[in-house]
């Protein structure tokens, strides 16, 4: 009930501040697709992907530890070191068939801790920010599709966000289902405490928030991620298998999900945003259908979470985490990565998971072998990354 | 930024654009704006007379059925809409632009009266705008006489019953105009005028109205529907015809229950939700001795020291809207379409509910949806503003106004996006 009378008044204010959604899609020049989905927020790789046969763990992540495979609401298992978290059961399951792979103690060549610097540079593919995005700079390499009248581009970012990731030259489409304007419920809920001490705005703001169905305990941080909406990201993620699975719809595709900046109770607050990236990507394979076996997701978060746990049950801004790439076209079931381990001494600046493996490898080898991109192209989409090769075998023969 | 400029931007201006420069010297820096003739010129706009034509042109049309939907008035509306709010988003002088919204609102017409979509843009121009720091006579009469105020408030058919088109078509008046013009624009709901008073006004007012059929249509006054005789106004005699009509207003004008009442809403719109009495005590007295200064009242009112309290008063949509788009100093590809906006935030553009306009007190604009309805469009506007640093934008747009757990909830925000609608949702953005 609540969630029904929410997505209809969602829908309704969606329609007056961003008016009429609209989709323009393009004959494309590939049949591969490309998936980029934007963890914006800084997902903990260490929760996401536990290094359960590390020992070391359990000193740092005390309360945030979750059980190991096999026991209730364990951890599910990655081949006998890493467990994947239960609220990825999809891509578990992805996992297991061979279709998902994930990539540990990662990171880009920035360094920042701040979340917009560091997303900028994600999206930049390089160690400053760019006046384009990476996966536009893709569109750009890939063959032209054939001219047809009123064709924009092969690229489509899904969301009511262009972000800098598909910036650019190359013309790319935005669409945006009606509904999916509004903030999420923990915004909602650092915006009423923000104005708690106005005599008008701070009571109005929580009647507002209880009269559109929120519980009152969204007012407090605790209960925000208990509220955080559950369908917002799969049902944006069917749109973009739909748009991608039309013969003469886009290729490529560029998706975000925010959530993942637990700086506190990070057990409870990962739930919802983990379970809602799982079902996406498992509506991905859904929507996608038989274009699934040439298709390629990548996961990517601007940089990871401390090592040790806070004074508040959460994590604080650091550098190596995880990537995840998931698809038909994946040569999965692998844990990629080498393994920096989470000893005192080998931590980034005594606090950070060491990255160890450079997220442009990931990229470009997938760019390479998934695309089909020469070096040269790979060299304008990655600027400054000579020094970083592709990594090999991460697609599919054939 | 000092406080006080950081201020002024917002009390007095459209908050800060970009990163314009701050005002070194707010009060010289206001004093300027009403010192300096008006910058904004809007040369591609018609006049009311060739809105009218328009008007006149579209009526025929819908007349004889002619199959191509009229969208003449419409089209007029979105060009007026369009270039008076680029002004706004644009202007250097926002503070004459804040006045210019002021006394549009204080003389209110509406869109809801379908006659006035045609003259509505052209009103602010030309009876508005020229006079926010001239006389208050002067832009009384402007109001009183434009084609806007003339159709909105149905003085356009107020005939004399004893006027000669009365007695030949049985027609009569109607006080519509006469009373908002006693009530609303002039001497104040407690100014102390009668229904007599408003009934002998709106004898006055008789034949006070348009032609739409000349070359130049616009105002006209009708000698033949006006009411015969002399009529008795707040115990004042005011002979017929139009020259009586005039005397009236310049009474009207000056009255001391208007300066009140102006210094009022003045004081309301710029100081305080519950002004001061002195405060409004003395913009009053400034009006009186200026004959109905609009420029000195206007000085007045910054001369206020509580005028310099920050903070006290709410945005309304429109402002919020206006300055959202100048602190995210949105290109015009990327401004929002204003119409469907401020239709949803509760303000639609020239369109109050009432001829009374908008209301200008925090509690008027904080019902729990449309506060929620302005996060989710501050959400959306975010999205737009792609490579700005959030923090940096909200310490330039607001400078010491920004608190420190709404920078400090900027800097935990886990997007650029969450973060500029942590600070454009702050109670610090949305009042001013």
């Amino acid at each position: 009930m609540i969630l029904n009378r929410r997505t209809a008044l969602l829908g309704l204010t969606a329609a007056v501040s961003l008016g009429p959604a609209s989709l323009a899609v393009a004959p494309a020049g590939t049949d591969r697709r490309l998936v980029v989905i934007l963890l914006r927020g800084a997902l903990d790789g260490l929760a996401a992907v536990q290094p359960y046969g590390d020992p070391a763990i359990a000193r740092w992540r005390g309360p945030l530890l979750l059980p190991e495979p096999g026991q209730a609401e364990g951890l599910l298992d990655l081949g006998g070191r890493f467990g994947l978290h239960p609220a990825l059961g999809g891509l578990h399951g992805l996992y297991r068939n061979g279709e998902a792979l994930i990539l540990h103690a990662t990171a880009g060549p920035w360094r920042s801790r701040s979340h917009f610097e560091a997303q900028d540079d994600l999206e930049s593919g390089a160690a400053q920010r760019l006046d384009s995005g990476w996966l536009n700079r893709t569109v750009l390499a890939l063959p032209s599709p054939p001219a047809r009248g009123g064709a924009v581009g092969q690229a489509v970012a899904v969301g009511t966000a262009m972000p800098l990731l598909l910036e650019g030259p190359a013309r790319v489409a935005n669409w945006a289902p009606s509904r999916f304007g509004a903030p999420a419920p923990d915004l909602y809920a650092r915006l009423a405490a923000l104005n708690r001490a106005d005599p008008v705005l701070g009571p109005a703001i929580a009647e507002g928030l209880r009269s559109r169905g929120f519980a009152e305990r969204v007012m407090d941080e605790e209960g925000a991620a208990s509220m955080r909406e559950r369908n917002t990201f799969p049902a944006l993620a069917a749109a973009a298998a739909e748009l991608l699975a039309a013969p003469d719809g886009p290729r490529i595709a560029a998706l975000e999900i925010g959530g993942w900046d637990t700086h506190a109770d990070q057990n409870a607050r990962l739930v919802q945003p983990l379970r809602q990236l799982d079902a996406g990507i498992v509506a991905l394979k859904a929507g996608l259908g038989p274009a699934w076996a040439g298709t390629a997701v990548l996961a990517l978060t601007e940089f990871g979470r401390t090592v040790r746990a806070n004074g508040t049950k959460g994590t604080d801004h650091g550098t190596g985490t995880v990537a995840f790439a998931a698809g038909g076209a994946i040569a999965g079931g692998r844990v990629l990565g080498d393994w920096p381990g989470l000893s005192e001494p080998a931590l980034f600046e005594e606090r950070d998971l060491q990255p160890t493996t450079d997220l442009r490898a990931l990229i470009k080898g997938m760019l390479a072998a998934h695309l089909g991109l020469a070096e040269t192209a790979l060299a304008q989409i990655l600027p400054d990354s000579a020094g970083v090769g592709p990594m090999l075998g991460l697609v599919r023969a054939g | 930024m000092e406080i006080d400029a950081a201020h002024a931007l917002v009390r007095f201006g459209l908050g800060r654009k970009g990163a314009e420069p701050a005002p070194a010297d707010p009060r010289a820096w206001l004093r300027q704006q009403i010192e300096a003739p008006d910058p904004i010129r809007f040369p591609a706009l018609p006049d009311s007379a060739a809105c009218l034509t328009t008007l006149r042109e579209e009526r025929a049309m819908r007349r004889e059925n002619l199959p191509a939907a009229p969208t003449r008035v419409r089209d007029l509306l979105r060009a007026e809409t369009a270039a008076q709010m680029q002004a706004a988003m644009a202007t250097e002088a926002p503070f004459r632009e804040r006045l210019v919204w002021f006394w549009g609102n204080h003389f209110a017409v509406s869109l809801r009266h379908g006659g006035v979509a045609a003259v509505a843009g052209a009103y602010l121009r030309e009876a508005i705008r020229p006079h926010v720091t001239g006389r208050f006579g002067d832009m009384l009469l402007a109001v009183m006489r434009h084609p806007a105020m003339l159709i909105y408030l149905d003085n356009v058919g107020s005939v004399g019953p004893d006027s000669p088109a009365g007695l030949r078509t049985g027609r009569g008046m109607n006080e519509n105009l006469a009373r908002e013009c006693l009530e609303l624009h002039t001497l104040g709901a407690d100014g102390g005028f009668t229904q007599a008073d408003v009934t002998s006004f709106a004898r006055i007012l008789t034949g006070w109205s348009i032609d739409l059929q000349g070359p130049e249509p616009g105002f006209l006054f009708r000698a033949g529907a006006h009411e015969p005789g002399a009529q008795t106004l707040l115990g004042r005699r005011f002979e017929d015809g139009e020259a009586g009509g005039r005397a009236a207003l310049a009474l009207l004008a000056t009255h001391p229950a208007t300066y009140r009442h102006l210094a009022g809403k003045l004081a309301t719109h710029f100081i305080a939700d519950a002004p001061p009495a002195d405060a409004v005590e003395r913009i009053a007295s400034r009006l009186a001795e200026t004959g109905g200064d609009l420029g000195a009242a206007a000085l007045a009112v910054m001369a206020e020291p509580a005028a310099w309290q920050p903070l006290t008063k709410l945005r309304t949509p429109l402002d919020f809207v206006v300055a959202c788009a100048r602190a995210l100093d949105l290109g015009e590809d990327t401004m929002p379409d204003i119409h469907a906006v401020l239709g949803g935030l509760g303000e639609p553009l020239w369109m109050p509910p009432l001829p009374n306009g908008w209301p200008d007190r925090a509690t008027d604009w904080a019902a729990p949806e449309l506060l929620m309805r302005r996060i989710d469009w501050a959400h959306a506007v975010s999205g737009r503003a792609a490579g700005t640093d959030p923090v940096r934008l909200a310490a330039t747009t607001l400078g010491p106004l920004l608190r420190p757990e709404t920078r400090a909830a900027m800097e935990r925000a886990g997007s650029r996006r969450d973060a500029l609608t942590l600070f454009l949702g702050s109670p610090e953005f949305q009042r001013r």
